[in-house]
């Protein structure tokens, strides 16, 4: 494959002035030196104008000049020094995210100025007014903070403004609304106080409300930003290519750079880049990825493969027929299309909570304003009370209380290995009470293992691993996988079509077919399994390969019934492949042979029976189920247009992130309720003292801060401790790049 | 009191120097790979030998 040129120019932009350059993610990034070390590296190539690491995001940029060399020497040059990359072009939802993050960070900034400052004179005006403060200082001060915090809330607070509008027009208040209004109300009211030479102006207030809500906003953004990044690097790192016929010539292309129309060779143990019709060649293709069915298709001449298949025994030659005419792809976007239409929109427990809360409050405000007219009070005293009303109920607890929660809640995640892709998918994770799972690649590891591997001698399987480290073959891939040490023997011979053989000391190994091994008498084979055998010094063994069980899928499937979830089980594949591993299961309820739609169906009759339902899935069957579902879950190997589907994404051989998401959720959950609770609590306290017309901006200043701390050190409860007791040391390993190479 | 007059402009100045250099620094894309920041002081690669 080294002898095949290796095309990744389409993802070297022009930079102006004759340059090109390109974002790559870089596997094994570790520690500072690889920093130094890659970019000298990059440097030593003659024409690179630029090359930096980014090592928060383990990715690096170069730039050079035009047709000096070609975009592959890079990798070549990476792969020099022990590294692999792949080039990839920043998701645009990426990029949007890392502009507003900026946004959100400047007006961070503002607010933050903008509070220090105008604190610094409402402070001398507190200590003054108690003391000997002239009414002209105490106005100076007044018009001073004006000058600085009406622009800055003008500035910070747009986030809130805008959304806060986009609200009120589409008549759905949330929880910005009462936000934009206490802030808009505080500064209007400070400014005539000002202007009438009164003692209390509120600036601080409004200033300090904007700022700890930008705090909360701008680290609830960096998490989802970060966790974005990292599965980008992992989407990028799969480094899914295609051989691609330019003529004559096989070239080595990235997948995005193929397109209708192109012929493309797929290698027996590849998986089928692009949908195609095969044109000549004949294989046998797996499936499972798309439809969960892990019986082989036979393909030859004029016969459709999808992209995603893998190519078992032999090479073939591909069409490729342009996306979504694919009847398969088409039937499943159509009734993705439907299910998203018909999905039920979960409402936020914020917006809930903004719902009751804003017309109680302007309520309130409103009663305070009449109640102290009819009391004899005058206008403006009767006004000036009811904003104080508004303003010490400000909302900032209440809207600190679950943005702080989800920040800590989907750090906790990313430790436990998930990443989220949207934003409210950890209190819809604390409400499911059904789980259902895919089989195949969901319940079982998306490769084939062997499943015998404890009844063969440990020695003789690491030999026969070791050997068939050398062969392309997907059963020996399967095998090679067991083995401890990755290292080929030298002397490998593959004989195509019928084994490996080669010589190890003096006695000679061979891995393949039953004759070919001289087995004369090999094992009765079991159905739904494959089988590929091994001599070594009078010694054979024949090793089953099939999909295998999750390593803990039964522990998980367990504690997720003690926790008393409904487990179901919904296939594509056969009833006898389903059946035994929803036996060693211990679930009774299950389903094979079904096709997209049946899932959505039975889905739907969970919901109808007022279930909330966990779909966990990952072929491209299992889309429109994930999208139909009330949240859902899908492993990092899941096909592309699945993952886009799932709420979030989980890394790694282990079924266990799946449970950490329910229960990081719940117990998150549970965190935001009392948030709220205390919010509750603290404005049943404030409000009477508002009403009384008692509260001055000190004590107005004193109750935001003390209650927006009170809500975030409550929040960071979400991060404490382990999740479950049995563990292990899942925890302490972080979610590193290598894994992209394991899984 | 007549010292306010040019103490808290002179303060504020001071203030929206910080503001200004922090977004600076923003811009100028300093807060884009912090963690690698942190590595990069400790390599002495630009001292000539």
């Amino acid at each position: 494959m080294t002898a095949e040129a290796f095309d990744i120019s389409l993802y070297a932009k022009p930079a102006g002035d004759g340059l090109l350059d390109m974002e790559l993610a870089v596997d094994g990034i570790a520690c500072g030196a690889c920093i130094g070390k890659i970019e000298g590296a990059m440097k030593r190539l003659p024409g690179v104008t630029e090359a930096r690491v980014n090592y928060t995001n383990r990715r690096l940029h170069v730039a050079w000049s035009e047709g000096v060399f070609k975009p592959s020497q890079i990798l070549t040059a990476l792969e020099g020094i022990g590294y692999s990359g792949h080039p990839f072009v920043p998701l645009r939802a990426e990029q949007e995210e890392a502009a507003e993050a900026r946004r959100l960070t400047r007006c961070l900034a503002v607010a933050g100025f903008a509070a220090m400052n105008v604190m610094l004179m409402s402070v001398s005006v507190w200590s003054g007014n108690v003391t000997d403060i002239t009414p002209e200082t105490r106005d100076f001060f007044h018009w001073a903070s004006a000058l600085i915090a009406l622009p800055a809330a003008a500035y910070a607070g747009r986030p809130f403004f805008e959304s806060a509008w986009r609200g009120i027009r589409t008549r759905n208040l949330n929880m910005n609304v009462p936000i934009s209004l206490g802030v808009i109300l505080a500064l209007g009211m400070s400014v005539v106080e000002t202007a009438n030479h009164a003692e209390h102006a509120y600036y601080d207030s409004a200033l300090m409300l904007l700022f700890f809500l930008l705090c909360g906003r701008t680290l609830d953004h960096e998490m989802r930003r970060k966790t974005r990044a990292v599965a980008g690097n992992i989407a990028a790192l799969k480094g899914e290519t295609a051989h691609r016929f330019d003529g004559d010539e096989l070239v080595r292309v990235p997948v995005a750079a193929v397109r209708a129309g192109d012929r493309l060779l797929v290698k027996a143990g590849e998986r089928v880049p692009s949908d195609g019709m095969v044109q000549s060649g004949n294989s046998e293709v797996d499936e499972s990825v798309i439809t969960g069915e892990t019986a082989r298709r036979k393909v030859t001449a004029g016969a459709t493969v999808y992209a995603g298949s893998m190519n078992m025994i032999g090479s073939l030659t591909l069409l490729v027929t342009a996306g979504g005419t694919a009847t398969l792809v088409d039937e499943i976007e159509k009734l993705l299309e439907k299910a998203a239409g018909a999905k039920s929109q979960a409402m936020r427990l914020a917006d809930r909570a903004a719902r009751v809360y804003a017309p109680v409050v302007h309520l309130t405000a409103a009663l305070t304003c009449a109640g102290w007219l009819i009391a004899g009070a005058s206008v403006h005293d009767a006004i000036v009370t009811a904003i104080a009303v508004l303003i010490i109920t400000c909302p900032c607890a209440l809207a600190l209380a679950i943005p702080a929660v989800q920040v800590v809640a989907s750090g906790a995640l990313f430790r436990a290995r998930l990443i989220l892709n949207s934003g409210d998918a950890i209190e819809r994770l604390a409400e499911a009470d059904t789980v259902v799972f895919d089989k195949t690649g969901t319940l079982t590891l998306p490769e084939p293992r062997v499943v015998n591997a404890a009844e063969v001698e440990p020695a003789l399987l690491e030999t026969a691993a070791r050997v068939a480290l050398s062969s392309h073959h997907p059963l020996a891939v399967a095998l090679s996988r067991e083995a401890s040490q990755r290292r080929p023997f030298d002397a490998a011979i593959e004989e195509p079509g019928a084994g490996v053989r080669c010589l190890i000391g003096t006695s000679e190994a061979r891995l393949g077919g039953a004759t070919f091994c001289g087995i004369v008498d090999p094992p009765k084979q079991e159905p739904g399994l494959s089988y590929i055998y091994f001599s070594h010094e009078g010694r054979s063994a024949a090793f089953a390969i099939s999909q295998r069980l999750r390593s803990d899928a039964v522990d998980v499937v367990q504690s997720l019934k003690a926790l008393g979830f409904d487990i179901h089980i919904l296939s594509g594949d056969r009833n006898d492949a389903v059946a035994p591993v929803a036996r060693a299961l211990g679930v009774t309820a299950w389903g094979a042979e079904l096709k997209p739609a049946d899932k959505i169906t039975l889905i739907e009759d969970l919901k109808a029976q007022g279930r909330r339902v966990l779909m966990v899935g990952d072929g491209l069957n299992d889309a429109p189920a994930l999208a139909s579902a009330y949240v859902s879950l899908s492993p990092i190997d899941a096909a592309d247009v699945t993952q886009a589907q799932a709420d979030a994404v989980f890394l790694g051989e282990k079924l266990a992130p799946v449970l950490d998401a329910i229960v990081i959720s719940r117990r998150a959950r549970r965190l935001m309720k009392e948030n709220l609770w205390l919010a509750v609590i603290y404005n049943a306290i404030a409000v009477p003292v508002a009403i009384a017309g008692l509260v001055t901006p000190l004590i107005a200043a004193l109750a935001m801060s003390g209650s927006s701390l009170l809500v975030t050190l409550n929040a960071l409860r979400a991060y404490r401790g382990r999740v479950i007791p049995k563990s292990g040391n899942r925890f302490s390993d972080k979610i590193t790049r290598n894994e992209v190479s394991q899984s | 009191m007549n010292v306010l007059v040019y103490m808290v402009p002179i303060a504020l100045g001071l203030g929206l120097t910080g503001l200004f250099g922090f977004l600076w620094a923003l811009r100028s894309g300093q807060y884009s790979d912090v963690d690698g920041a942190a590595l990069r002081v400790l390599s002495d690669d630009d001292i000539e030998k």
